[in-house]
């Protein structure tokens, strides 16, 4: 009974395929650490998302230990995802049932298990300081600096940032 | 199981192999008949009847290896799907067919999962239970005459002596809602009989005391729709399906089809239940009125939506309940489910599903699950219904609106959470304009008040200039001040202030990196008002220096206005100075004060503030509770942030105690334990030395009780503060309207006295613990009825 019971009740809160290529661990302690987390990373954000905003949707589930905001490595401005920390277990995982997959400032943001915050891990990890999604993608997002790093150089080629 | 043994001769080991390979054979087949047994009755390309045709034969092949988990398999399924019930006894009453002593032995499985139930104080298994049984004598696994006695024994529970209404009501509810199920087979059968039985059980109701019934009404008016108590509306439906005659056509039956078969069978009889005595650390289920907020006229032309005393509007309505227990763990799963909902050609289904929700939601004392939790099952459904859920949600939202006069303020503040966060998923979307009239109504009114309250919340989700943009200009008066710092001394008027030359060198100061005590340099040149004459300095007690306080807090924390890490930052790097600063509870209520000024313009900033400020012991609950009831609060008094800082306050107090508790808890046992093992294990010299040293000391022990005892009687003053702020406020409300001949029902009183009950409802367990203190203390005989009506009714809910 447990274990169709189980499946019934938890895939909302299951681990991701994503893992973390700069973790400092093996695999399955990555894993280890995925499991038993209360921290969450949330993506798809607006670069215009503030902290304030992310502590009133996110109280709804309980108690937050603190909001670290994803910054671009060289302007240190918001570059569309953060990290939620709880206090426990338990809240994270009625974030992952209930505020995954619905919207913050319009936009439907998604919600993963993180194996824990460590310095260095706020700032984004695409070549121009962004995320790296927002390198490669090809559409027109005007909450996330319009075009897609990439192509946007292809618009105006004489304005390479470095 | 997988260990191999190096000498094992082959012959052995061939042995073990085989009994490994069957074992997890075992374990196969045991998966494939859990999951039948789950998914009988589910959508299937056969019929119902002949899938439980199937499946009794399969399961009777395997019951000599199997039975016990059978046995377990069926008895959790009832349990945990009861809208599946009549589908699982029709199977057992196949089995018992086939097999006599198969239907022995499951009856005597289940009535001893009954009185675990009972005595583990699992409520509503045990209920699903009780109705279980109940049906088996439809599919002749039991026979009518002991089913009746055990209903009679049950009954017999509610008019003992001594013991909580709570209990006794439970043990009538149970056999009230199991009567749908069987009534007509004991109608048949036994009918003087359950006649007498439902004659006692009307006795009980009328005797019984509804004290708590007007605590926990959503509305506190009767109309359109009564808020009935739950038992007084489940005994109209049972008599009405008496009256009747126990016909009711909602329980798909599939015995029906096998009654050739079934009928051939045996019955057996139950063995005798004694239920548990009650002790006193029991606690049972609180008593609950019937949300209703539509009635026929409400929905569209189509299938009809059963009367308020129908038998099948208990029913549907519990079915639509058990759904949300069963699936709110996984909201795409709950709407999917609630959405194919078995009869809903017979219903106007979306309605049910939206009353049975809200009716959720606006539980009183407090909601089953998060608010957030409906909030997303909502959207959900939403997007699964696109053409229709979302208009009903949009009438149901108006038909509150309208009524929201009278409805419970903590319902209200629900209410508002919701609005604004479902708003904030559909692009803040609404037709404002349909509720221009209220921009003529008093600004107290709880209409206004409700729009001030969703734009100020849906404000905190988005945006200033995204409020604006999405009101009408008629609205202008409702939408929020823009949230930003107020720092008077960087303001017009500024030069004539007492502490600006201060302010503006700490602000050098703290651009400059500099240290607590370079900060509390600056301060200390600052001369204190509260001080009379000159006296040398270390001459008497000195009060605090509220000067000192309020350039340094509102200095401090302007500069960290920029976001709430930057004012995080700034306590936590001067925290030695609040420290200092926030010597006496007086001081502490100024620092409190002077976080409002600053940021009276952004309501949750000063939560979040708060809320650090505890956190880190810069203030305490009592200051906080004692500054939220002062003078300069009272005219906020009917804005939800004022009672959302109080609620935070109360619930980091009663977090604090159970988590000390729970220490304490496991202290003990483990000591406990290590007592007990060690006694055992005199010879095992080295690891008894580790287990004393894994052991809590006595000492350990005895400090964690002094703590917990400290923290209880934090606790219980705490709560001697809050509840006599309000009596004093509110008495001299009455006393004052009484001088001047007014009306004291005004909508600040009745906001006012909605949010002392709501104290009592959210927090009941905690308070529960003070009750005999705040009788003799505070709520006695000599206070206005009205206030002293509330704390009795708060009493009623677990007598």
């Amino acid at each position: 009974m447990k274990r169709s019971y189980d499946s019934m009740v938890n895939s909302s809160i299951e681990i991701s395929s994503y893992r973390d290529q700069h973790f400092k661990g093996s695999r399955s302690e990555q894993e280890r650490l995925l499991r038993m987390s209360s921290t969450l990373y949330i993506g798809n954000l607006s670069f215009y998302t503030t902290e304030e905003q992310i502590y009133e949707l996110f109280s709804k589930c309980g108690d937050i230990r603190r909001v670290i905001m994803g910054l671009d490595k060289y302007k240190k401005t918001p570059c569309g995802f953060c990290f939620v920390e709880y206090y426990t277990r338990l809240d994270s995982e009625n974030c992952m049932r209930y505020i995954n997959g619905t919207r913050l400032d319009d936009r439907i943001i998604r919600c993963d298990w993180d194996a824990g915050f460590v310095e260095g891990r706020q700032y984004g990890r695409g070549k121009t300081g962004g995320q790296v999604r927002d390198e490669y993608r090809t559409d027109y997002d005007g909450g996330r600096g319009g075009y897609g790093k990439i192509i946007a150089q292809k618009f105006t080629p004489n304005t390479l940032e470095r | 199981m997988n260990r191999r043994r190096a000498h094992e001769e082959e012959d052995g080991y061939e042995r073990l192999h085989r009994k490994r390979r069957r074992v997890s054979e075992n374990q196969e087949i045991e998966d494939r008949l859990e999951s039948l047994i789950l998914r009988v009755g589910e959508k299937s390309s056969s019929s119902l009847e002949s899938n439980l045709e199937g499946l009794a034969s399969v399961l009777e092949a395997d019951l000599s290896t199997f039975r016990v988990k059978i046995l377990r398999i069926l008895t959790d399924c009832a349990i945990r799907m009861p809208e599946k019930c009549t589908i699982y006894a029709t199977l057992v009453g196949l089995l018992n067919a086939k097999n006599y002593n198969f239907g022995g032995e499951f009856v005597d499985y289940i009535v001893k999962t009954f009185k675990e139930n009972l005595k583990t104080g699992k409520w509503n298994a045990a209920r699903y239970c009780l109705r279980f049984i109940s049906d088996l004598v439809n599919c002749h696994v039991l026979a009518a005459s002991s089913l009746i006695t055990l209903l009679e024994s049950l009954v017999d529970c509610a008019n003992e002596d001594g013991v909580p209404q709570v209990r006794r009501d439970w043990f009538v509810f149970a056999v009230l809602s199991a009567l749908p199920w069987v009534g007509r087979e004991l109608y048949e059968k036994k009918e003087s009989q359950l006649e007498h039985l439902l004659v006692t059980i009307e006795v009980f109701l009328n005797k019984r005391s509804k004290k708590h019934w007007p605590a926990l009404k959503v509305w506190s008016t009767d109309t359109p729709h009564l808020q009935e108590e739950y038992l007084d509306c489940l005994w109209a439906q049972i008599k009405k399906l008496r009256q009747d005659n126990w016909s009711e056509k909602h329980i798909p039956r599939p015995y029906l089809a096998f009654d050739s078969i079934l009928c051939e069978a045996l019955q057996h009889t139950l063995p005798s239940i004694q239920p548990p005595p009650h002790n006193d650390n029991d606690t049972y289920p609180m008593p609950r009125v019937i949300f209703r907020m539509f009635d026929y006229t409400d929905c569209p032309d189509g299938p009809v939506l059963p009367g308020a005393h129908s038998i099948e509007r208990f029913l549907i309505e519990e079915h639509l309940h058990n759904i949300i227990e069963a699936y709110h763990l996984e909201r795409k799963e709950c709407a999917a489910q609630l959405l194919c909902f078995p009869y809903k050609a017979k219903i106007p289904l979306e309605y049910c599903i939206v009353e049975v929700i809200f009716a959720e939601l606006f539980n009183l004392p407090r909601p089953r699950y998060l608010e957030i939790c409906y909030g997303s099952i909502l959207i959900e459904l939403c997007k699964l219904q696109p053409s229709s859920m979302p208009q009903v949600l949009a009438q149901a939202t108006e038909i509150l609106f309208l009524r929201i006069d009278t409805m419970n303020v903590a319902c209200f503040d629900r209410f508002v959470n919701w609005f604004s966060y479902h708003l904030s998923n559909f692009q803040y979307r609404w037709s404002w304009e349909d509720w221009e009239g209220c921009t003529q109504l008093d600004l107290d009114h709880p209409k206004p008040r409700f729009i001030r309250e969703v734009l100020g919340k849906c404000l905190r989700l988005s945006y200033h200039q995204r409020i604006k943009d999405i009101t009408p200009e008629t609205f202008s008066a409702f939408v929020p001040l823009k949230p930003e710092p107020i720092y008077k001394y960087s303001m017009e008027g500024a030069a004539s202030l007492p502490g600006t030359e201060a302010a503006h060198q700490l602000v050098v100061c703290v651009r400059n990196k500099c240290t607590p005590e370079e900060a509390l340099n600056v301060l200390r040149e600052l001369p204190n008002p509260l001080r009379e004459g000159e006296q040398p300095a270390a001459a008497q007690a000195a009060p605090h220096n509220p000067l000192k306080i309020d350039v340094f807090v509102q200095t401090l924390l302007n500069l960290g206005s920029k976001s709430i890490s930057h004012s995080f930052a700034a306590i936590s790097k001067f925290h030695y100075v609040f420290k200092i600063l926030a010597e006496s509870e007086e001081a502490q209520i100024c620092i409190l004060r002077n976080v409002w000024e600053l940021w009276q313009r952004h309501p949750q900033m000063v939560c979040v503030l708060v809320d650090k400020m505890l956190k880190t012991q810069i203030v305490e609950c009592s200051a906080v509770a004692t500054w939220l009831f002062s003078k300069e609060m009272a005219p906020y008094f009917t804005h939800g942030y004022l009672w959302e800082v109080l609620h935070l306050t109360i619930d980091k107090m009663n977090k604090h105690v159970s988590k000390l508790s729970g220490e304490l808890q496991e202290a003990r046992e483990a000591l406990a334990r290590a007592d007990s093992s060690s006694s055992d294990s005199e010879d095992e010299g080295g690891s008894k030395k580790k287990k004393d040293q894994d052991k809590p000391t006595e000492e350990a022990v005895e400090r964690m009780e002094e703590r917990l005892e400290a923290a209880h009687m934090d606790q219980k003053r705490l709560f001697l503060i809050v509840f006599q702020r309000f009596i004093m406020i509110l008495s001299e409300h009455l006393v004052r309207c009484d001088t001047d001949a007014r009306d004291p029902v005004t909508h600040w009183y009745r906001s006012t006295i909605g949010r002392l009950q709501q104290v009592f409802l959210v927090h009941h367990e905690q308070v529960q613990k003070y009750s005999s203190t705040l009788e003799t203390l505070l709520f006695t005989q000599d206070l206005d009825p009205h206030i002293l009506d509330v704390f009795h009714q708060f009493v009623a809910l677990t007598a």
